[in-house]
């Protein structure tokens, strides 16, 4: 068996990772867990947020905590005109089509940023960047903490939402129930075209608690997406606390296998994770249905 | 419903001087990459359009096919045009072996989508580990140019190989249209349970379907490789190869005999007009890719092939 | 001909169907009737093989069925149409009853001209070439009923098929579905169209909260006091001899 000495720090990387992949999935879960838009630009968002966040600490000085009160309500915005003008007249309400309509937005985004900002990857180094967290027999970096903080935060707001505003019940009912949805007077479009907001807000979130540690070029997206919806599949479709396990688990098994198997072919764990519960498992391990 | 398939076939006909006829390089390299789209797309097609299901992950087949065509002639000496066909059964083995899981499992739409999707990266990663396909660093084939080969120093010569591969798939889809099994395929994709109700054998006919696909695919990857004489694991299994095997027959018109040849010509000239308007900039052909896909779903669903009434029966899919 | 035997079907904690035997002999045009949630789709699914049992057996032309996927099923000959009609919406009405036909038609050639026999039988003659999509309900429920013939059935499993229609259609219905027991395949339908189970079967069964809990002749069924109250209510039939309202 390996030493403790590197087995904790994997671990630790692992969990560290993980939340911050729980974050992205987070989003995904209210949009495709909730109410089954399938958001193949989730991952796409998700760079374009990265460079907002990287373009207003270069350019205008702001930190990326400080810019979550800019970034979160201006990819709310983003998402909700997306889901409202893009995607839901573009595939005509059919599920199968939503899938296709993101990926050609996912196509559009992923490639307009290679074009204007070049296939560089860019990173900031603000001050805190390398301080750490001890955690005697180990530790993590100080973003990497802040963001598994913050997986919970959100965690906990989404939660709150679902269950106690009444937009979290239209959310619900419209899950549940489309045609009954309507009957009751709910505004179908905007709910959808809400909860899609909602959930590129908390990718707006996750790119300014991500940027610290981490990095971004147009390909960032394309890597994201199926980490995303193994995550969101893992964790039972629509569950937010699975989700967060889900994201600790991806986490983990990306940084052990990599232990343990070697970088490239440790990736594989989490695709065969994803391809596995929906062949034997499709409920997850928190959900009701997939 | 006959006149387009054989619509399709003239055509292809007519191709066959095109080296004769036209002397610039530009026109014969733009032929034979149309074709191979045409393939790639046709291959997609008989599975996405035909049966309805739609994967994102046709590189799977696509680079199972390259990469045993290359290393069955690299490493083992096996002859280039045995490998060819050999591309063919790998593909097919690739579908089978997908499909199986899947179909017993009962994946469809979405979750059918993504689990190709993560079967193509499973693939490429351990393509990118594994050292006989000479993982990341990548595969190359010696030049040698000569017919026997299936390497030539005149395009003319690929440009016969893939004319013929296309009017293959373009065959296969008529016949698709024509056969029982073809009905069959159509009518799973319309209402799986009507269908069993009929006596078919739905997870059966799925499968034949998404084999003859994969070995379609295959095809297109031993081509690839024997005209790019190089392959590594993004090229085989990434998702711009997956991506394209959609986009041709989605275009076009998926689920018809014509669609992917009219997607085929669509793509590859909006990729033209878009690198002599951007004077090559990187992705922007991409970005009207994507846009088009987007224009397509939202006003001209059935694809481009179904602005030419006489050719198409409008099939009335959104009821 | 159709043998069903003690089918007993669970649904998590919900008992769908309780111990049902039911028998159809050859020929013959027996009807399942019950209140809404009795269990007769459920009934039929197990039948023609889409939702497995708890328990019981299914016995058709004195071979065991029970288990087996439902393509086999309609390959030996029992055949279901669906509720809620389930039409191939893309493809024409000739299409859809070519599918049909090749069950045992050799080519796709002869099915399509086989089905236009079989669409014509049906009357729908003059809308082959239709897309399924633009019928009305009327249309898809004998485009459904065209379907299943073609396979060339020997017993039908009708779900509803009256349901949603006029009284017109309904009437105009009837003598279809006898010719098609003329024709010499039998036949067990559930329906909720009074009507047509009076006029067309010889022999009725009740289910109830999924139990079988009456069989015999339309005549004594519909004064059964057990079935008055599946339907009324505990005591209507009671009420009801009394002179009284139910």
């Amino acid at each position: 068996m390996l030493q403790l000495q590197i087995l904790l720090p994997a671990v630790l990387n692992g969990l560290a990772t993980g939340a911050v992949y729980a974050l992205v999935a987070l989003g995904l879960t209210l949009i495709y867990g909730v109410l089954h838009i399938v958001n193949f630009a989730h991952g796409s968002l998700l760079m374009l947020a990265l460079y907002g966040v990287y373009f207003l600490y270069t350019l205008l000085g702001i930190d990326p905590y400080l810019a979550l009160p800019i970034a979160v309500p201006l990819m709310f915005c983003l998402g909700y005109a997306l889901q409202r003008s893009v995607i839901a007249t573009a595939s005509h309400g059919r599920e199968e089509n939503i899938l296709l309509v993101t990926l050609g937005l996912s196509i559009i985004i992923d490639n307009l940023a290679l074009y204007f900002w070049t296939a560089d990857t860019r990173t900031i180094n603000p001050s805190y960047a390398f301080e750490t967290v001890d955690f005697g027999v180990a530790f993590i970096a100080v973003p990497k903490a802040v963001s598994f903080v913050g997986a919970l935060a959100v965690t906990a707001v989404l939660r709150l939402l679902i269950q106690r505003t009444d937009l979290g019940k239209a959310i619900r009912a419209l899950a549940r129930e489309r045609r009954g949805a309507e009957l009751v007077g709910i505004d179908v479009d905007h709910v959808y075209a809400m909860s899609f907001g909602i959930g590129i807000a908390c990718v707006g979130a996750a790119a300014c608690l991500l940027l610290p540690s981490y990095y971004v070029h147009p390909g960032v997206g394309e890597s994201f997406v199926l980490i995303a919806f193994t995550i969101v599949v893992l964790g039972g479709m629509g569950s937010f606390a699975g989700a967060l396990v889900g994201g600790f688990v991806i986490g983990l098994t990306e940084s052990l296998g990599g232990l343990f198997l070697g970088e490239n072919l440790g990736r594989i764990g989490v695709f065969v994770i994803f391809i596995a519960i929906l062949l034997f498992r499709p409920t997850g391990l928190f959900g009701q249905r997939a | 419903m006959k006149t387009p398939g054989l619509l399709a076939l003239a055509v292809l006909l007519a191709l066959v001087p095109l080296p004769l006829l036209v002397q610039s390089g530009f026109w014969l390299q733009f032929a034979i990459f149309t074709l191979y789209f045409a393939l790639l797309g046709q291959s997609w097609n008989l599975l996405g359009g035909y049966g309805g299901q739609r994967s994102f992950g046709h590189a799977a087949f696509f680079g199972t096919g390259a990469y045993a065509a290359a290393v069955l002639q690299v490493d083992l000496g096996v002859n280039p045009w045995l490998c060819l066909g050999l591309a063919g059964l790998f593909g097919a083995a690739a579908g089978g072996f997908v499909g199986a899981l899947s179909f017993r499992y009962g994946l469809r739409g979405s979750y059918f989508a993504l689990v190709t999707l993560a079967f193509a990266e499973v693939f490429r990663i351990v393509a990118d580990s594994v050292p006989f396909t000479g993982a990341g660093v990548g595969l190359q084939i010696p030049l040698r140019q000569t017919a026997a080969n299936f390497q030539f120093h005149d395009k003319a010569g690929f440009y016969a190989v893939i004319l013929a591969l296309t009017a293959l798939a373009t065959a296969v889809a008529w016949w698709l249209e024509n056969s029982r099994f073809g009905a069959e395929l159509v009518a799973v994709r319309e209402n799986e349970d009507a269908a069993r109700a009929l006596g078919i054998d739905v997870n059966r006919t799925k499968l034949w379907a998404i084999a003859l696909s994969g070995a379609l695919a295959g095809f297109a990857g031993s081509f690839y490789a024997q005209y790019f004489l190089y392959l590594d694991p993004r090229l085989a299994y990434g998702v711009e190869v997956s991506v394209t095997a959609l986009l041709v027959p989605l275009i076009g018109g998926a689920g018809t005999v014509l669609g992917p040849l009219i997607g085929a010509v669509a793509l590859r000239a909006l990729n033209e007009i878009s690198s002599t308007v951007t004077s090559g900039a990187p992705g922007l052909n991409l970005v009207l890719y994507g846009a088009l896909l987007i224009a397509i779903l939202a006003f001209l669903p059935d694809g481009l092939v179904s602005l030419i009434p006489r050719l198409y029966r409008s099939r009335l899919r959104n009821a | 001909m159709l043998e069903i035997a003690g089918i007993s079907k669970r649904f998590g904690g919900l008992t769908a169907v309780a111990d049902a035997s039911l028998e159809v002999r050859e020929g013959e045009i027996v009807a399942l009737i019950g209140p809404n949630g009795a269990g007769k789709t459920t009934l039929f699914g197990i039948a023609a093989g889409f939702i497995p049992a708890d328990a019981g057996s299914v016995r058709f032309a004195d071979e065991e069925i029970l288990g087996l996927p439902p393509h086999l099923v309609a390959r030996r000959g029992l055949v279901r149409t669906f509720q809620i009609v389930q039409p191939f919406a893309s493809l024409t009405v000739r299409e859809n009853v070519a599918v049909g036909c090749q069950l045992h038609a050799g080519s796709r050639a002869a099915a399509l001209g086989e089905a236009a026999e079989v669409a014509r039988r049906v009357g729908m003659g003059d809308l082959i070439d239709r897309p399924a999509s633009a019928l009305t309900i009327a249309g898809r429920k004998r485009l459904e009923l065209a379907r299943a013939l073609a396979t060339k059935p020997r017993l039908l499993l009708l779900d509803e098929v009256m349901a949603g229609l006029n009284p017109t259609e309904i009437v105009e219905l009837l003598p279809l579905v006898r010719a098609i027991r003329e024709s010499g395949v039998t036949l067990l339908l559930t329906e909720h169209v009074m009507q047509a189970v009076m006029s067309l079967a010889e022999r009725v069964y009740v289910l109830s909260d999924g139990r079988i809990i009456a069989e015999g002749p339309p005549a004594a069924i519909v004064a059964d006091p057990r079935v008055i109250e599946a339907y009324l209510g505990r005591g209507a039939a009671q009420r009801l001899s009394r002179g009284g309202h139910a």
